[in-house]
């Protein structure tokens, strides 16, 4: 134990957050007359300003560990340029308007127009569907529900959260797709007057039965933020709502949702961060089209995500350039509306330890 | 005393009197019948649907009747109190639905191949033709790949957290808080890229003669950094609800401070610890397309996750899904419930664990 004294004799006394730093420095309140030899390990001895104790190696070692989130985030763009560059520089044509993806040709020719569009649309309609119904779920855990329901069912969602995307698209394309293509079918017989229901057919694998997969992903998400938020709000305003003679809706409108309006708006971005990320549930229930539809019913859709689990597989070296390249703007847009997200929550500060 | 009994005379002190008119639940009952009646013989009798269309026209059908009557007996503002509460619980029962589809389609079907056979033999030399053939190459491969990005994540996200709660002052420490939340966020697919572009195609040909090489270490890699950032928050919540008199006191005694990081206060916080890692465990062992990325995918057995390609169980479900094979459905959906109870013994683990938590 001979290294007690130790580096905290740099630390300056009284800084704020004290509950990080408690080791003062002794000078002041230990006998100045302490023995100038080397240290015994008793009380009496000064600490020893060491350059290279365990305490700085430790906390070097800590904030490298800290560092290194920023240093992954920068490599990922940076490497993902330095592999898409090359690609970009051999397309043919323009890759940011271009709808179709032949990147193995001998002249490559790729764009994520309609990726990019595909990726958008379900999320955007996932997001439609999924919304109104996990608020309505987090409200009644927060509100509703009695306590001996509310914590059974908030731990289903979490597990709802935790099964693999893969399992959830398996289960669209072999069970869910079925129901949907009845309801396309229903929907074409009886509005197809309205274009997003057009077309002939045939129906099924369709940009629908992806957003509805997507839907139920993201549902526990925006759940589990938005229960977190309703929960939040101060027994007072609930209260004092409720004295003033208003409804329980009335005061969920008028106490809760106001308060918890940013944690709402930033769970839906998260929420659509996941959405616009998500591969492989995709992947099996699109139909893989590469054009640009508003028809939601008809087979076809393609996102960035699904689009590079899909052609992977015979991509050459080009090919696989291009996908990089597609996986750098879907980074570009997942960081921002993640950014984005983030900052609505680290605004709120109540809400910047909860919201995980 | 005569006063007050003229005036009181016309007002009815009786609880009933105070309350305000409730309408009866045999009211409610009637407008759920005839509501279901009426769509019933609208849908049917027009022949516009089936009995789902049947289910969603009684429900608005409900709804409308529910609103007019309790409008009518109870007001305006209570009526629509009453039309929300029964559009939240819809919610609620709209959300089970799915869910329990999942559950009875995971259990019915994936029971169909649940034996010795799966779970002892690979996919190896398996044609189209042959019903057997099994994950046993992919469960290997799970096992390595999350064990090692476990290896590297749990190091990296601690220190990192331990950072962010112990010695993180100011700007810097902030912006990293910052960046773990926005990475939480990065799809896994970009993951997947990232690792490709760096270790596959950059840093693995030096070791290879020069030929990228596709190998279950690129794979954990990838997981690593998606479990990273879930590391670094769970633990960083808990590292926070150490009390401050704990370390406090291993000051007081004397003792430096990142002794009293590694005795006093990750001890304290461990089970805490232990549970987010275990959910973040449960996270990266789905994820399937960083591995179909830089892990290839394999039919046969291969130990060694430093070369060669591997399979994971979540790759295995994607594979078999895109067969042609008319036994492959069975082979994914087993793999899948593999997958699912595997992920849901770990996460509802981590959930009692955390509920035997002292901290929180």
């Amino acid at each position: 134990m001979g290294d007690i004294p130790s580096r905290s004799a740099t630390t300056p006394a009284g800084e704020p957050g004290v509950t990080g730093r408690h080791a003062r420095p002794a000078g002041t309140g230990v006998s100045p007359n302490a023995p100038a030899g080397p240290s015994l390990g008793g009380g009496g001895a000064l600490p020893t300003k060491k350059r290279f104790g365990m305490e700085a190696g430790f906390r070097g070692l800590s904030t490298a560990a800290g560092a290194m989130v920023l240093v992954i985030i920068v490599a990922i763009g940076f490497f993902l340029v330095s592999k898409a560059v090359p690609a970009l520089q051999a397309n043919t044509e323009n890759f940011l308007t271009y709808k179709a993806w032949f990147p193995n040709d001998a002249e490559p020719n790729f764009g994520i127009a309609a990726l990019a569009f595909g990726t958008v649309l379900s999320s955007v309609i996932a997001l439609i569907v999924a919304v109104p119904i996990a608020l309505g779920i987090a409200l009644f855990l927060s509100h509703y529900a009695p306590k001996r329901l509310a914590t059974p069912l908030g731990f289903v969602i979490d597990l709802l959260a935790a099964v693999p995307s893969v399992v959830f698209g398996l289960w669209g394309r072999d069970v869910f797709l079925n129901p949907v293509r009845d309801l396309s079918l229903w929907l074409n017989e009886y509005f197809s007057w309205i274009p997003i229901f057009g077309g002939d057919g045939p129906f099924g694998r369709s940009i629908l039965l992806g957003s509805l997969v997507l839907s139920i992903m993201v549902l526990p998400i925006v759940t589990s933020l938005s229960r977190e938020v309703f929960m939040q709000t101060p027994g007072m305003n609930e209260e004092a709502a409720l004295a003033l003679g208003a409804t329980k809706w009335e005061m969920i409108r008028t106490a809760v949702v106001p308060y918890g309006k940013p944690g709402i708006i930033a769970a839906i971005m998260l929420g659509l961060g996941r959405a616009l990320g998500e591969t492989i549930a995709l992947a099996l229930t699109l139909g893989i089209v590469f054009n640009i539809s508003f028809n939601l019913i008809e087979n076809g859709g393609n996102s960035i995500a699904a689009n590079i689990a899909n052609t992977f597989g015979e991509a050459n070296a080009t090919g696989r350039g291009a996908l990089i390249a597609s996986g750098l703007v879907l980074f570009a847009i997942t960081l921002v509306v993640n950014m984005a997200a983030r900052a609505i929550i680290y605004r709120r500060r109540e809400f910047r330890d909860s919201a995980a | 005393m005569s006063l007050l009994q003229k005036e009181l005379s016309d007002v009815v002190m009786t609880p009933s009197g105070l309350r305000s008119k409730r309408l009866p639940v045999a009211v409610n009952l009637v407008i759920a019948v005839a509501a279901i009646v009426v769509a019933a013989a609208l849908v049917l009798g027009l022949s516009i649907g089936g009995w789902p269309l049947v289910a969603v026209v009684a429900g608005i059908l409900y709804l409308v009747g529910l609103f007019v009557a309790a409008t009518r007996v109870e007001g305006r503002r209570s009526a629509r109190n009453k039309i929300m509460q029964a559009l939240i619980y819809a919610a609620c029962i709209l959300a089970v639905l799915p869910l329990a589809s999942v559950v009875w389609t995971l259990i019915s079907k994936g029971a169909g191949r649940l034996d010795g056979n799966f779970f002892g033999s690979s996919m190896n030399n398996i044609g189209a033709r042959d019903p057997l053939g099994g994950a046993y190459h992919a469960i290997i491969g799970t096992l390595e790949q999350v064990g090692l990005a476990t290896l590297m994540a749990v190091p990296l996200g601690v220190l990192g957290a331990i950072y962010l709660v112990e010695y993180g002052r100011g700007r810097f420490a902030l912006t990293v808080r910052f960046f773990v939340d926005v990475m939480t966020g990065i799809p896994s697919i970009v993951a997947g890229l990232f690792i490709l572009a760096f270790w596959v195609l950059i840093v693995s040909p030096w070791f290879n003669n020069g030929t990228p090489r596709f190998s279950g270490f690129a794979a954990s890699l990838a997981l690593t950094v998606l479990m990273l950032p879930t590391i670094v928050r769970s633990t960083e919540e808990m590292l926070r609800l150490v009390p401050g008199p704990l370390r406090e006191g291993a000051y007081a005694l004397g003792v430096p401070q990142w002794k009293t990081i590694l005795k006093i206060v990750l001890p304290t916080a461990l089970p805490g610890i232990v549970t987010g890692v275990m959910l973040a465990v449960a996270r990266a062992a789905g994820e399937t397309a960083p591995v179909l990325l830089v892990a290839g995918g394999a039919a046969a057995i291969n130990f060694d996750p430093f070369a060669g390609n591997q399979s994971s169980l979540a790759l295995f479900v994607y594979q078999q899904a895109g067969d042609a094979s008319r036994y492959a459905p069975d082979r994914a959906w087993t793999a899948a419930l593999t997958l699912v109870a595997l992920v849901l013994i770990l996460t509802i683990a981590a959930k009692l664990l955390a509920r035997r938590n002292r901290l929180s």
